[in-house]
């Protein structure tokens, strides 16, 4: 029988797998995007099913405005990368750091 | 037990790639399987009987955010060989961190005892199917929140096409106000040259 902690298990492995994403490739920009897209949809996983096992449909309305968000992050992210890529010719996080001052 | 089944290949299926998606050396291989992990992630879904956010997904993530990522992957020629410096260094710190905090979240998990409502057995059987009700509360309670999220969509667009919008100056466009502030009278003359002078050979 799956239970609801079946589904939040897979949603803590996935989270996880994004955390280490983030931490493992800290010098590329796009793979650090990805992991964040990974994470989210770790949470809308985790929204919908307390909305399933909860019998209230406000978590998946949630899921919807979390996937909304994720959407217009990847857009804004990969504008801001594009236009980093066009001044630096490159996309490692360690030349970002000629932005202060 | 089809249900278990189902559950665990869909699981599998969204864990494994999302393992893939990090550790890929390839960053269009790493998009492809970020593609794999959210089709699954639709499939947990559909299990849990969300069908309109797991088309979502497959629509919005699929559709629009893994190509978009393909897209710019693609477009912009980097040095990705460069860029992996550093991870076999930071790989078994990470990897105990990730354990780490896996643990933490799967202790909370099991540690905390479901209500009543969450046993799964007192939940009414939903009478319409779940779009529409999806629709009912979102048009209702939620309509502010939703509104809010269209024009967040909106603020993104317009950002990120100002953002990557380039001027070029070695190009000729169409002036258009020129065009449009054009009248007659300045556009033709009008001349009325005698018989023979109107062209000189």
């Amino acid at each position: 029988m799956i239970g609801l902690a079946h589904y939040l298990t897979v949603a803590a492995i996935l989270f996880t797998i994004g955390v280490l994403g983030i931490f493992l490739n800290r010098r590329n920009v796009i793979l650090m995007l990805m992991a964040i897209e990974l994470i989210l949809l770790a949470v809308n996983i985790n929204l919908v099913a307390f909305s399933a096992y909860l019998g209230d449909l406000t978590g998946q309305v949630l899921a919807m405005f979390v996937l909304t968000v994720a959407a217009a992050e990847a857009a804004i992210g990969l504008a801001i990368l594009v236009i980093f890529f066009r001044r630096r010719g490159s996309i490692a996080v360690d030349d970002a750091t000629r932005m202060h001052g | 037990m089809i249900a278990s089944i189902a559950f665990y290949l869909f699981a599998t299926l969204t864990i494994a790639p999302a393992l893939a998606v990090i550790f890929a050396r390839n960053p269009v291989h790493s998009v492809l399987w970020l593609i794999v992990a959210f089709f699954n992630s639709a499939g947990l879904m559909l299990l849990l009987g969300a069908e309109f956010i797991a088309m979502l997904v497959v629509i919005v993530y699929v559709g629009a955010v893994a190509v978009l990522f393909l897209f710019v992957v693609m477009m912009l020629d980097i040095d990705f060989a460069s860029l992996r410096s550093g991870f076999t260094r930071n790989l078994p710190f990470g990897i105990i961190i990730a354990l780490v905090l896996l643990a933490e979240i799967i202790i909370a998990v099991s540690a905390w005892q479901a209500g009543p409502a969450l046993s799964g057995h007192n939940v009414a059987a939903t009478t319409q199917p779940n779009i529409v009700a999806l629709g009912q509360l979102l048009y209702s309670r939620y309509l502010f929140p939703f509104e809010i999220a269209g024009l967040i969509l909106l603020v993104a667009m317009v950002g990120a096409i100002v953002l990557t919008h380039r001027r070029r100056h070695d190009t000729r466009p169409q002036k258009v106000w020129k065009q449009v502030a054009r009248r007659p009278d300045e556009a033709v003359k009008v001349l009325d040259p005698g018989v023979g002078e109107g062209m000189k050979l």
